[in-house]
């Protein structure tokens, strides 16, 4: 048998049978314990497994980029803020800025938009569970599958040739093209595209969040305005909206992480050519070139993008809790 | 569910009642038309993967529906022999399933404490964890690397499914103690008089009625790690014996020039799986999704 699949199976039982080995182990030496104590050390035990994996894979890690931002390419002498000027002060480094600000308006919007208008309207159709289906399922495959998806879409060949790449194909036949979708940077064009292909597989999750918002809306708050005499738009916008509101923002949030993380999908269909890389993608590319230094320092930066966005959460958790 | 369509749909049908099914038409183009958009990409990649090398590089799939083409399998045998596909298969098993196993187990531990014990510093402690949910990977990367070249394990698959334990136990943890928060009080209190132990009211009651979340929270990690590309990379990087099907893939992009069909068939393979677990266990997918995002 494969070596890799004995480990593999030693992992998935002998890891949590040491887990629950643990946990058994921890309460019979608490029993030992006097009863006043007990309260106070027993939670930390049962915590200790999950802090220790947070505080190695990801506290410990993150002080350390920070640290090592402000480092040299060798990491042994500091440089003050020099990773950050040499970022700020690099047109190619603006432009993947610009990208990756591009991407955070874009996506949210397309996503949350077309959920909310998709959400909306399906519900007055019968096959409404069919519908939400279609658009849902890109959502369960990889970046990296979507990518070849939109590989075939966006295909270009050069102009005389047969088009074999989907849009391309239909731009023939109404005469027009080809259009090479990937290596058109005018007015970000292809970014555009790609955060296109990034909507096709989110804007199921915005809808299925948004729809179950809007079922619960109460049927007889919408009977009574219409009965009242207001029209749809007048329900939508005084009634549905507002309410929808609270569900809204959180997808937007989390829409707008997914757009600050991009990664996946620009490395599978432009590799971050044709001025298309974002921020994350340049931390990878950083490290390529083995500029440890300033890939921490790019890391930092999207670090400090996403502080909004944990303030944003933590505000939110709060005021859950103060509701309970 | 679909009484509560019904009574909403009346008003409009009502006031449309004299075009009856043409004033609907509108609507059922938009949503057929929807549909057909969003599948029509698939569609065309799930074609060209049935191809031969010399039609898929010289027309376009649509052209291959009407009259049918010749369409054979042999794009998938020739990716499964040839480009490594099943040993990358066999690595994103064995990267995901620890990785969804473990972090499960020991964001339980952790959301029972934060849900059912007393202690100072438990709100603060949880707010650090919510904090830690959006912490972009990236700024771990450097130090984890450099962690791992100690103790050997930059190439290894232990790597990746250590790394993707970490990663995914804040989402974890907030998910399972919101739940487990929510549990009735009577149950444990009576569990108490019986003088039943914390494990034993973890094992007995706390975790079988977390199930629930717990096949939720299985079905996201699971999809996560297997779709994972950007961890695989920077942990797994060019040791091909260990890559998932992810970078092997992405690999044949930049690799396989004209031969579009078998990277079309190869797509198909790493779709299989998350397709497959999507469609068995929607439910409980939307379920998971929903209720953290809408009761909240």
């Amino acid at each position: 048998m494969d070596p890799r699949l004995v480990n593999a199976i030693v992992v998935v039982i002998g890891v949590p049978a040491t887990l629950v080995g643990y946990i058994l182990l921890v309460e019979q030496i608490l029993r030992a314990l006097p009863s006043r104590m007990q309260p106070r050390i027993r939670p930390w035990f049962w915590m200790l497994p999950a802090l220790a994996f947070l505080g190695v894979f990801l506290v410990y890690p993150t002080i350390q980029t920070i640290i090592r931002s402000f480092q040299n390419r060798a990491g042994n002498a500091f440089i003050g803020f020099d990773n950050y000027a040499w970022f700020f002060g690099n047109a190619g480094q603006i432009s993947t800025l610009v990208n990756s600000l591009l991407w955070v308006v874009l996506l949210p919007t397309l996503t949350v938009g077309l959920g909310l208008l998709i959400a909306v309207i399906v519900d007055r159709v019968r096959y409404e569970s069919v519908a939400k289906s279609v658009i849902f399922m890109p959502l369960a495959i990889s970046a990296t599958a979507a990518g070849v998806i939109w590989f075939f879409m966006y295909l270009w060949q050069p102009p005389g040739e047969p088009q074999i790449g989907t849009l391309n194909g239909a731009l023939d036949t109404v005469g027009a093209g080809p259009f090479d979708f990937r290596a058109t940077d005018d007015f970000k064009f292809n970014t555009i595209m790609l955060v296109i292909v990034m909507a096709w597989m989110w804007t199921g999750f915005a809808m299925v969040i948004i729809s179950a918002a809007y079922k619960g809306i109460s049927r007889e708050l919408l009977e009574a305005a219409r009965v009242d005499g207001a029209g749809e738009w007048q329900v939508f916008k005084g009634i549905v909206w507002p309410l929808l509101m609270p569900t809204m923002a959180v997808i937007t949030t989390t829409m707008i992480i997914t757009a600050l993380k991009a990664f996946d999908l620009i490395y599978v269909m432009t590799g971050g050519q044709f001025d298309t890389s974002v921020i994350a993608f340049e931390m990878y590319r950083q490290v390529g070139f083995n500029q440890l230094g300033r890939s921490a320092a790019v890391a930092v930066i999207l670090l400090i993008a996403i502080v909004p966005v944990m303030l944003f959460n933590i505000r939110n958790f709060r005021a859950q809790e103060a509701i309970r | 569910m679909s009484a509560t369509t019904e009574t909403r749909a009346m008003p409009i049908a009502e006031g449309r009642r004299r075009s009856g099914l043409l004033g609907r038409l509108p609507l059922h183009l938009f949503v057929i038309g929807l549909m057909v958009i969003w599948l029509i990409p698939t569609i065309g990649l799930f074609v060209n993967s049935f191809r031969t090398p010399t039609d898929a590089t010289s027309s376009g799939w649509w052209t291959a529906l009407f009259p049918p083409e010749a369409f054979s399998i042999e794009n998938y045998a020739y990716v499964i022999q040839r480009n490594g596909i099943a040993n990358a298969f066999l690595n994103s098993l064995l990267i995901t399933i620890p990785a969804t196993v473990v972090p499960i187990m020991v964001a339980a531990f952790a959301a029972y404490a934060f849900a059912w014990m007393r202690f100072p510093g438990r709100y603060l402690l949880f707010i650090a964890v919510v904090g830690l949910l959006v912490v972009p990977l990236q700024t771990t990367f450097i130090p984890i690397q450099k962690l791992y070249a100690g103790f050997g394990l930059n190439g290894q698959l232990a790597a990746v499914w250590l790394a993707h334990t970490g990663y995914g136990l804040p989402f974890a943890i907030y998910l399972l103690r919101n739940f487990m928060a929510e549990l009735p009080r009577e149950v444990f209190e009576s569990a108490d008089i019986d003088g039943a132990g914390w494990a034993s009211k973890f094992f007995r009651l706390a975790l079988p009625m977390t199930i629930p979340a717990i096949a939720a929270l299985a079905i996201f990690q699971f999809l996560f790690t297997w779709n994972d590309l950007l961890v695989a990379i920077i942990y797994i990087g060019a040791n091909t014996d260990n890559q998932p099907m992810t970078i092997v893939v992405a690999n044949l992009t930049q690799s396989i020039g004209g031969g579009w069909q078998y990277l079309a068939a190869a797509a198909f393979l790493t779709m299989a799986v998350p397709l497959l677990v999507f469609l068995a266990l929607q439910r409980y997918f939307v379920r998971g999704l929903t209720g953290g995002a809408v009761k909240g």
